[in-house]
């Protein structure tokens, strides 16, 4: 049974995917014989490359992807480069953990309503700086450029890339390193980045292209951010998948392969930017500058991390704050009254979102880390080297949702499975196994083999050892890898609206659908409620250890 | 702790290898009550040679040759059958049970007086009414008294050593050699130390093979 687990995972990870873009690539060539499509044809592009303002999407898209992206990594960079053991650094690493799990629709929602034109940032402000005493006209959020987009997605990516290069650091020895050009006269933030760095991109290129895709595919985000006419490309691919006038799916179809492109033109832009940046840090890791840029590198370092994490937090507490709010006139930087009236009011419609979310979460986490430990313990039985199926765990990361998910429910439909709450916990599963193995392989992997070694050898089999040892000691990282892919799951916007047919019904989908709506009030507690349970999951994960193992000091470690 | 029906433990023209490097070859056998030392500088094998009689051998390495208990082969039964106990450098009393519930942990299953033989088996190394205390709460002697306990309970039929007393401060460390080889003797079992430590090998009295 065992043995099946690794080739078990990677069917469920491929044979999905593969299934969606096959389902997308017939129909975005006229073949879809349930909707009348028998002939392979070219009228499905030939429509999609008259839609007005398809460039502008494309564009867009592809530049929010990027830009975002290259944000994010760099202040990541930066952030680790100058601020080794400041004050700074252990607050941010307690920080991000609860940040990468609020989930991005949340986010969103609360940037927006932080820089809007009757934003937090405009009431801080004025009337004393700007003379306003009414909201500017200014279309700030869903800017035509994407900007507001893309800080949003920086915002969200930034926690993502920290976590990454957190989890990949050890392994290269940074003090030594550091140690040693220090004492060949380098300066800190210098000597990092000449360094650890080169070590450290290959470790985190997964990643960073796994953020790239989902960046220049994104839905959710993108509703709440980003530009309306024309929208992003991923949002005009919904809107026609969605249309009434089912013949119009052909033409979705074709921009669903579009999407994929645009994502794998990203990556390949992106790819040749790493060439290119290589080949200009060549020269400068070895010409032997050891001080220059030093204090610049290091102001900006501390200073954008912490900025992007204090406004990530602001726009949490605008939530809070627009979901209280009573009568509220604009250049006032607090409301008048605070009430739990939209509370109160939006507790019986919370009921069955609610129930749903828990539901697919546990239901796909539980299968999802069941199926991870199952092929974790098989390679340590077969004394199997990882790594060489690894990238294949990204893959449902790289591909863009938008670009299978339409083929995936056609698949589906034809094998006879209606979209329903099981097909949108297998859809989910998906999304949860690659950041559940993600985040247990390791703690699983560095697990001293001597504790099994001595279990058995006072007489326990392969078996009870691994359920009375390794499972038990284990534990913290078990929970967080739990409460990881409950986020995940707790986040996912598409699939379930997807693989729900909108029918199966979240905290998220509902929370996306009120932002055609302007109620910011109801959207600051459907967002707030979004927000708030992953972070019940990571702290039942930091605090059930200590509690069963209240008298065992070692365990909660 | 009364003593048991013990065997010799033979180990029969062992050889190891890793990518077809000779790493040690050895042949011998440990009567009940006995403790063979077989010295080395790291990367010799030793430890190597340790985790294929145990039943855990890391398949990068190839080996060769038996290992008997007795009339029984031990090779061909998992690890959990072969009855070697092992006893490392780290106590490893696992972290997520009291020092009562490792001591348990190496009880046999069928065992009906478990309260009584673990009580006996603390009172023994001078840490009476210990049972409920966390593992690490205990001091490195504390905890290897435990951990040589937790052996003696599970009745092994013979035992592994690598370097058990390396990280134990000097002080104790005399104690510990002491302790660990009468308990052993008396129990007539046969034991297979593994070390770089002449003094260990002084200790554990019996003939000492030297590695590379």
């Amino acid at each position: 049974m065992l043995r099946l687990a690794p080739a078990l995972i990677i069917a469920l990870l491929v044979l999905p995917v593969g299934a969606g873009l096959v389902m997308v690539l017939l129909p975005a060539f006229g073949y879809l014989p349930a909707l009348g499509g028998h002939h392979a044809s070219l009228a499905p592009w030939q429509t999609l490359f008259a839609q007005p303002g398809l460039g502008r999407s494309v564009a867009v898209s592809f530049a929010s992807g990027l830009v975002s992206t290259a944000m994010a990594l760099m202040m990541v960079v930066l952030f680790l480069a100058a601020s080794r053991g400041t004050w700074l650094d252990r607050g941010i690493r307690r920080l991000v953990s609860p940040l990468l799990a609020v989930p991005h629709a949340a986010v969103a929602f609360g940037f927006a309503f932080l820089i809007a034109p009757s934003g937090l940032v405009a009431r801080l402000l004025s009337p004393s700086l700007t003379g306003w005493e009414r909201p500017p006209d200014a279309l700030i959020v869903n800017d035509p450029w994407g900007l507001s987009l893309i800080a949003g997605l920086v915002l969200k990516e930034m926690p993502f890339l920290l976590l990454m290069s957190l989890a990949a650091l050890p392994q290269l020895q940074v003090d030594n390193r550091l140690m040693l050009a220090r004492s060949l006269g380098y300066s800190p933030t210098i000597a990092w980045l000449k360094t650890v760095l080169p070590s450290l991109y290959p470790l985190i290129r997964l990643p960073v292209y796994a953020v790239i895709a989902y960046a220049t595919s994104v839905v959710d985000m993108a509703l709440i951010l980003g530009p309306t006419l024309p929208p992003t490309l991923s949002v005009s691919i919904l809107n026609w998948f969605n249309d009434p006038d089912i013949t119009r799916r052909f033409m979705a179809s074709a921009a669903a392969v579009l999407q994929l492109g645009v994502t794998l033109a990203a990556l390949l832009c992106w790819w040749l930017l790493e060439q290119l940046t290589r080949l200009l840090m060549q020269n400068w890791l070895t010409n032997g500058g050891r001080q220059r840029g030093e204090t610049a590198l290091r102001v900006v370092g501390r200073s954008a991390l912490l900025l992007s994490s204090m406004t990530a937090l602001a726009a949490l507490v605008g939530l809070g704050l627009f979901s209280l709010a009573g009568f509220w006139r604009f250049p006032e930087l607090l409301p008048q009254m605070l009430t739990l009236d939209h509370w109160q009011r939006s507790a019986p419609m919370l009921a069955k979102p609610l129930l749903n979310t828990a539901l697919i979460g546990l239901i796909s986490t539980a299968l999802a880390t069941a199926l991870v430990l199952a092929t974790l313990e098989n390679e340590h039985r077969q004394h199997l080297q990882p790594k060489r199926a690894l990238w294949l765990l990204y893959l449902p990361l790289i591909v863009p949702q938008i670009a299978f998910l339409f083929g995936l429910i056609v698949a589906a439909e034809s094998l006879g499975i209606r979209p329903q709450l099981g097909l949108v916990i297998a859809g989910h599963l998906l999304f949860v196994l690659p950041y559940v193995y993600l985040s247990l392989a390791e703690a699983y992997r560095r697990l001293d083999p001597r504790w099994l070694q001595v279990a058995r050898s006072l007489g326990v089999s392969r078996n009870a050892a691994f359920w009375r040892v390794r499972l038990p000691l284990l534990l913290a990282p078990l929970l967080t890898a739990f409460a990881v892919g409950l986020a995940i799951s707790i986040g996912q916007y598409l699939p379930t609206q997807l693989l729900g047919a909108g029918r199966v019904t979240t905290v998220t989908t509902e929370a996306v659908a009120l932002a055609s709506g302007n109620n910011r009030r109801l959207i600051g507690v459907w967002a707030l409620v979004q927000a708030g349970l992953p972070l019940v999951g990571f702290m039942l994960a930091l605090a059930l250890p200590r509690l069963l193992g209240a008298k065992r000091r070692e365990l909660a470690t | 702790m009364t003593a048991f029906a013990t065997a010799p433990l033979r180990l029969e023209q062992i050889q190891i290898a890793l990518a077809d490097r000779a790493l040690l070859a050895v042949d011998a056998t440990i009567a009940p009550g006995e403790a063979l030392t077989v010295m080395g500088p790291s990367g010799s094998g030793k430890s190597t040679l340790l985790a294929y009689m145990a039943g855990f051998l890391d398949p990068a390495f190839s080996a060769n040759g038996g290992v008997w208990l007795g009339e029984r082969n031990l090779l061909n039964l998992p690890a959990e059958k072969r009855g070697i106990g092992l006893l490392f450098q780290d106590p490893l009393l696992f972290p997520h049970l009291s020092v009562g519930g490792n001591l348990r942990f190496g009880l046999p299953s069928g065992v009906t007086d478990k309260s009584r033989q673990v009580a006996q088996a603390l009172a023994q190394v001078g840490l009476a009414g210990f049972e409920n205390r966390d593992p690490a709460t205990l001091s490195g002697g504390q905890k290897a008294r435990v951990a040589l306990m937790r052996l003696l309970l599970s009745k092994p039929q013979a035992v592994l050593l690598d370097e058990p007393f390396s990280k134990l401060d000097t002080a104790l460390r005399q104690e510990m050699r002491t302790l660990v080889f009468s308990q052993l003797h008396a129990a007539g079992l046969p034991a297979l130390l593994v070390t770089h430590d002449h003094a260990d090998a002084k200790a554990a009295g019996g003939q000492v093979i030297e590695l590379g």
